[in-house]
């Protein structure tokens, strides 16, 4: 890069040779670290590519991405995202995990062998005082201004060598979404396997706990590099005077979220048909291949059929996660927020609650992890505490089941409404109706706090890149599909086993006699005042793994392809099942907690059993009592 | 950037003037945040630092919360707590 000419890029030939010859070669660790907003995520899906992986840190709920990068020569660097921040001072969760893996205080991860320091450029002398405590550290750091594109185009200026020499580390401009002027990472990266040890920083740093110190610093070293602050980002001004503007922009936040509905099943559809038939087909060809009978149902009734009535659900879950990319990279979400957070305050809630709550139509797993850019603790556990009531993707076939069994095809409002739909939405509305008002119960009582202060920084608009939207729907593709091929796997196994057995005369028994009909019969009563039998119950038993499963389990016991489109499995639950008992159990899944993953999800996040106990208990228990008095009501009118 | 003040309205008389009292587009420059520590030093983090200039921007509908221009970004602020941060 001819950005790059001058910079002290021999600093990194002079680091001193490994220690001890002959050594075991061991990890060498990376940190990157930069404020929010500076493209690091973008940098280190650069780097790393598809050579990545999510984990937690060990006690704490903070989750860090963990790459590796290939360099020449075969060695290898593994490089750890760390979480945005301002300061190293640590306060919130996510300064103290920065603070901690920086100063060799992580445990399981050993101190990093140098650290990447990502700024943004056209925000430098703000960013700049991050340096003051990362460079403190006495670690090989290179210092990397992003977005040098935009700094250009806006017509910014910077001597990258004086600001090299001013700070005493090798300084890389760079625009990570481009990939322009990367090289110099890597080399940096080449030179951090060489094992450099630590140097005391040769500059003057200010008091790191002063931040208008900090600030001033800052300042003047953007005034002795001859830092030209770019122009304010026009088209960003220019947008936001429509996306915010008093009419449109609420026009436009109602378009764009009913936008997202409408592709999620209307759009999600062909697709979820093509996997559906694949499923079918391929069952058909595994059988042919399998000539035991009992090893042909295990495979294709239990095992395929059971977890293909999940895996259908991909394509929806990755269009909704592929319009949340859109909307977080382009950086619209923050100006969503920004519209949302009257109407979430009047519920106890703020704007950064929205986001979550819009992502858990697909997924509440998903959902609660995004709830990590809320500051305030109390928000976020009321989010996360009810986020599970929105109408996520694996409630949906039970719905279309129930509903097309139990709901006539007719039409409510002329041609434009009809009765099935009508119910469908009902029950969407049903959800957010009960998350609101849990969220409202939840802030004037045991999660009271004065409203909170809200501070959202609102990013430039900027394109979102192919490279990164692909990455994140690989990302969701891998867990989705290693949870069906492990929980909802492990489920289906288990219900046909339980269905096939005991053996009599060496044959399986009629399902009234499996050991799953023992089973539901056990729980019959605790379930018969909701109008449920236990064929019901069995489902409902395995729907606490996904609630997806209970139709695949259905289909199993009434010996039926499970499939929600089925007229038989539709024919066989109308003969089992009053009117009553059908929108009781609709009102019970809107509801209930059925979830194993969420449960998982919210204990990690909120760090004990405490929460997502009353999260469960709370909901299961509102479940029953509805499902009961829709019961009774519909008893009595029909 | 041009520091602009505004009279004195007879209700503010005696009071010192807020953030929220920015009209659109005016700026005015930070005196101290009346905040408790932890909102404070988050805010100072994000550019809100007394002696900086800050302007106003856009808001939400409603006009809450609204987006200030601080320190090279926008960041936006809810009422509350616009109108702790005290101007000159």
């Amino acid at each position: 890069m001819g950005d790059c000419h001058g910079c002290p890029a021999n600093s990194l030939a002079t680091l001193p040779p490994p220690p001890g010859f002959g050594a075991p070669p061991r990890r060498h660790i990376v940190a990157i670290v930069g404020p929010p907003n500076s493209g690091k995520s973008t940098l280190f899906n650069r780097l790393t590519g598809l050579r990545q992986k999510v984990a937690n840190f060990p006690g704490v709920t903070v989750e860090h991405r963990m790459g590796r990068v290939k360099l020449e020569r075969g060695r290898d660097v593994f490089v750890v995202d760390l979480p945005g921040v301002y300061s190293l001072t640590p306060r919130t969760e996510d300064e103290r995990v920065t603070h901690d893996v920086l100063s060799g205080q992580m445990k399981d991860i050993p101190r990093p062998d140098a650290v990447l320091l990502i700024l943004d450029s056209t925000n430098l002398s703000r960013h700049l005082v991050l340096a003051a405590p990362v460079l403190s550290l006495g670690l090989p750091t290179l210092v990397i201004l992003n977005m040098a594109d935009d700094l250009k185009s806006r017509g910014g200026e910077l001597d990258v060598a004086e600001l090299a020499m001013q700070l005493g580390s090798p300084v890389a401009l760079v625009s990570a979404a481009k990939g322009v002027g990367l090289e110099k990472i890597f080399q940096f990266l080449s030179g951090a396997t060489l094992g450099a040890a630590p140097q005391a920083p040769l500059i003057q740093l200010p008091v790191i706990q002063d931040i208008p110190k900090c600030r001033a610093w800052a300042t003047s070293i953007g005034n002795k590099t001859g830092y030209q602050a770019p122009a304010p980002p026009l088209w960003t001004r220019r947008l936001d005077a429509f996306f915010l503007h008093p009419v449109a922009g609420p026009l436009v936040f109602l378009f764009v979220v009913l936008a997202v509905f409408q592709t999620i099943f209307k759009g999600a559809k062909p697709l979820m048909d093509a996997i559906d038939e694949a499923i079918k087909t391929s069952g058909h060809w595994i059988g042919h291949l399998l000539p035991n009978e009992a090893l042909r149902s295990l495979v294709v009734d239990g095992v395929w059929k059971g977890v293909g009535s999940v895996v259908i659900f991909l394509p929806q879950i990755l269009l909704l996660f592929l319009f949340i990319g859109i909307l977080e990279d382009s950086g619209y979400l923050a100006r969503a927020a920004l519209i949302a957070d009257r109407t979430m305050a009047r519920f106890g809630l703020q704007g950064k609650s929205f986001i979550p709550l819009l992502s858990a139509y697909a997924c509440a797993v998903p959902a609660i992890m995004a709830t990590r850019t809320i500051e305030s603790k109390r928000d976020r556990i009321a989010t996360i505490l009810i986020a599970p009531f929105m109408t996520c993707s694996a409630r949906l076939p039970v719905y279309i089941l129930i509903i097309g069994a139990f709901i006539p095809d007719r039409h409510v409002i002329g041609s434009f409404l009809g009765m099935q739909a009508a119910a469908m939405l009902g029950l969407y509305i049903l959800g957010f109706a009960a998350a609101m008002l849990t969220a409202r119960l939840l802030k004037s009582t045991v999660l009271k706090s004065r409203r909170s202060s809200f501070m959202l920084e609102m990013p430039p608009y900027r394109w979102p890149t192919v490279r990164s939207l692909a990455l994140r729907l690989v990302d969701r593709s891998k867990v989705f599909l290693y949870r069906a091929g492990t929980v909802i796997l492990g489920v289906a196994i288990v219900i046909w086993v339980l269905s096939n057995l005991p053996l009599n005369h060496g044959k399986p028994p009629a399902i009234e006699h499996s050991i799953t009909a023992g089973i539901g019969h056990f729980v019959e009563p605790a379930i018969k005042p909701l109008g449920f039998n236990w064929k019901i119950g069995i489902g409902l038993i395995t729907s606490l793994a996904a609630r997806e499963t209970m139709v695949s389990s259905l289909g199993t016991i009434y010996g039926i392809e499970g499939d929600e489109h089925s007229p038989g499995l539709q024919q066989a639950l109308r003969q089992d099942l009053t009117l009553g008992g059908a929108i009781g159990l609709l009102v019970f899944f809107a509801f209930a907690m059925q979830c194993m993953s969420t449960s998982a999800v919210v204990r990690r996040e909120t760090g004990g059993w405490f929460w997502p106990s009353v999260q469960f208990a709370y909901m299961t228990g509102l479940a029953y009592i509805c499902a009961f008095l829709a019961n009774r009501i519909v008893a009595f009118w029909s | 950037m041009q520091v602009s003040f505004k009279k004195k309205a007879p209700s503010n008389h005696g009071r010192a003037r807020n953030l929220t009292e920015l009209k659109p587009g005016e700026a005015g420059v930070l005196e101290k945040l009346d905040l408790p520590e932890d909102d404070a030093r988050r805010l100072m983090e994000l550019g809100f630092l007394p002696g900086h200039s800050i302007t106003r921007g856009l808001s939400a509908p409603g006009g809450d919360p609204r987006v200030f221009r601080v320190d090279g970004s926008e960041v936006a602020l809810r009422r509350e707590t616009a109108r702790r941060l005290i101007l000159k």
